[in-house]
């Protein structure tokens, strides 16, 4: 216990100045040089574009890319940090993520109580376990814990209207919005040995591979796009735009190999799963704003919608990549 | 009476926004600050006021003034809140139906039409909720007579009609904490009294607008 108590002690400073702190800057520097193609390509095509649907395709470009520039800001600064902060940054994402998610799907009034114990005491601690690294609780809290709690909290309120819908689908929200995502930051907390006090880099390398995955799907299917995958779910997901995506975002979090734990073939494989599942994730939850009857959860994001809609990919990214992290490379 | 605003306001203005996340609607909110305004809107939670306040533009805001039931925010915190940060023109609710007689009942409620009128001025505008309750959120009840007084009374003013959604979900009647989810506020057309249009017809037309602002089918 004391031994892991001071190996996360010493993760935690060796942030500030250790060995991981070169790769860290090298690995924002890259994201840096990446936004800067993307804010000038943003403005060559502006000049070009002849079209009026050309124009409004670059302007939602342009708004991504600004958002980008803000989102990579706000995430370099909660790494920086250290633990504390990417806890903060995503538990706050969390919340914003389920108030998006329960306001889409239908909820009644005997929720109420059961609502507030998701947003103020169940995520709280989900991420609060983290803190304090007890991996034994955290990884069965809301599968175990709040499975057993919600339906039960429900039924106290006297409404059986809907009753399995409803306790199913604040389950699943907890489940995404909490559990899933909740495993980003979670990899700061993993003994990997001769990776000690770099873990932050881990969950860079994690958003980086997703988030490049969702982008270069996005332009592979922009630039080549014909045969849509699944037309009544998302009718912007394309093979090409999948294969051509996935391939280079894979080969990308290949390349970027000497910042992770893996080797080379290993990194590849893991940046495969990540690619894979964020599809997955951004699939699924198309087909829940379909369900729905809207197009994105919320318009906290400019050009992108709602905290959801950027983060989907990475909820079901997260849990699989931390545990294939935690299984093979930790003691 | 307009003008200044006390000091909490910004801050409770900013706080019910972050809380219910509100989200407007409408292609234009009110900005102008010159016109006097009517605002009425559906009714399913305490928080209905407070959120259409503080999603109106400061300046509006500074002149625009929620009526709200006295017996409610008559005691502590509530009554400093209501009379000096929303300035709330408080009303004896239900007074015309606890009269015991039809004569009293009359006149209570020319009271209460004379009490808005006179909290509008010259320059304030007044937001209403002509339920005179709070509903479940699934339905909008009928609404009650005072708005088609008042507006008989002050023809000057324009009758805005607001649709609150989601609020109901955020604070249910007889919850005490609220829930953070996302709400939206949508205003319609201005509206007033036509020439020789009938009381129920009016209400109705009125009650129909409020509706017409609703989002697609309701989420119950």
């Amino acid at each position: 216990m004391t031994d892991a108590l001071e190996s996360t002690e010493r993760a935690y400073f060796e942030l500030e100045g250790g060995p991981g702190n070169a790769q860290l800057v090298w690995l924002f520097g890259g994201v840096l040089g990446i936004l800067v193609l993307a804010s000038v390509t943003g403005v060559v095509l502006r000049r070009t574009a002849k079209s009026d649907a050309a124009r409004a395709t670059i302007e939602n470009l342009n708004a991504r890319t600004r958002a980008w520039w803000k989102m990579c800001a706000i995430f370099a600064l909660t790494l920086m940090i250290g633990r504390v902060g990417s806890l903060v940054l995503f538990g706050l994402l969390s919340l914003l993520a389920l108030r998006e998610y329960i306001t889409l799907v239908p909820t009644r009034r005997g929720d109420h109580r059961t609502l507030l114990w998701s947003f103020f005491i169940i995520t709280p601690l989900q991420y609060y376990l983290i803190g304090i690294a007890w991996y034994g609780f955290f990884a069965i809290m809301i599968p175990v814990f709040a499975f057993v709690f919600v339906p039960t909290r429900i039924a106290m309120s006297g409404d059986t209207e809907h009753f399995l819908e409803r306790a199913a689908k604040i389950q699943f929200g907890l489940m995404i919005c909490a559990f899933c995502l909740s495993h980003a930051p979670a990899l700061l907390i993993l003994n990997i040995p001769r990776f000690e006090g770099r873990n932050a880099q881990l969950l860079l390398y994690l958003v980086l591979v997703d988030q490049m995955s969702d982008v270069l799907q996005y332009v592979w299917g922009k630039l080549t796009g014909r045969h849509k995958i699944a037309p009544s779910v998302s009718p912007s997901k394309t093979w090409e735009g999948f294969l051509g995506g996935v391939a280079t975002a894979t080969l990308l979090g290949a390349a970027l190999w000497r910042a992770t734990p893996f080797t080379p073939l290993q990194a590849a494989g893991m940046s495969l799963v990540i690619t894979l599942l964020g599809f997955a994730g951004g699939l699924v939850m198309s087909a829940i704003k379909r369900d729905a009857g809207v197009k994105d959860f919320g318009a906290v994001i400019e050009g992108h919608g709602g905290i959801l809609d950027r983060i989907d990919s990475l909820c079901f990214a997260a849990p699989i990549f931390f545990h294939l992290v935690r299984y093979f490379f930790t003691p | 009476m307009s003008g200044d605003l006390h000091p909490l306001a910004g801050v409770i203005a900013a706080l019910a926004r972050a809380i219910s996340g509100v989200q407007l609607r409408c292609a234009d909110a009110p900005s102008e600050t010159a016109r006097q305004r009517i605002y009425f809107a559906n009714h399913t939670s305490h928080l209905d006021f407070i959120v259409l306040w503080s999603a109106l533009p400061a300046a509006v805001r500074a002149r625009t003034r929620p009526v709200a039931a006295k017996d409610y925010w008559e005691s502590g915190v509530k009554a400093y809140l209501a009379r000096n940060v929303f300035r709330s023109v408080l009303v004896q609710r239900g007074a015309a139906a606890q009269a015991a007689s039809e004569e009293e009942a009359r006149a209570a409620g020319r009271a209460t039409v004379e009490q808005l009128a006179e909290a509008l001025g010259e320059t304030n505008s007044l937001i209403l909720f002509p339920e005179g309750t709070r509903g479940t959120g699934e339905t909008v009840a009928p609404f009650r007579s005072g708005l088609f007084h008042l507006a008989k009374r002050k023809p000057e003013a324009e009758l805005v009609p607001a649709y609150l959604e989601n609020l109901n979900r955020i604070l249910p009647k007889g919850e005490v904490l609220p829930v953070p989810l996302i709400s939206s506020l949508a205003f319609g057309e201005p509206m007033r009294v036509n020439e020789n249009e009938s009381k129920e017809a009016f209400l109705e037309r009125a009650r129909a607008a409020v509706c017409g602002l609703r989002r697609g089918e309701d989420m119950q």
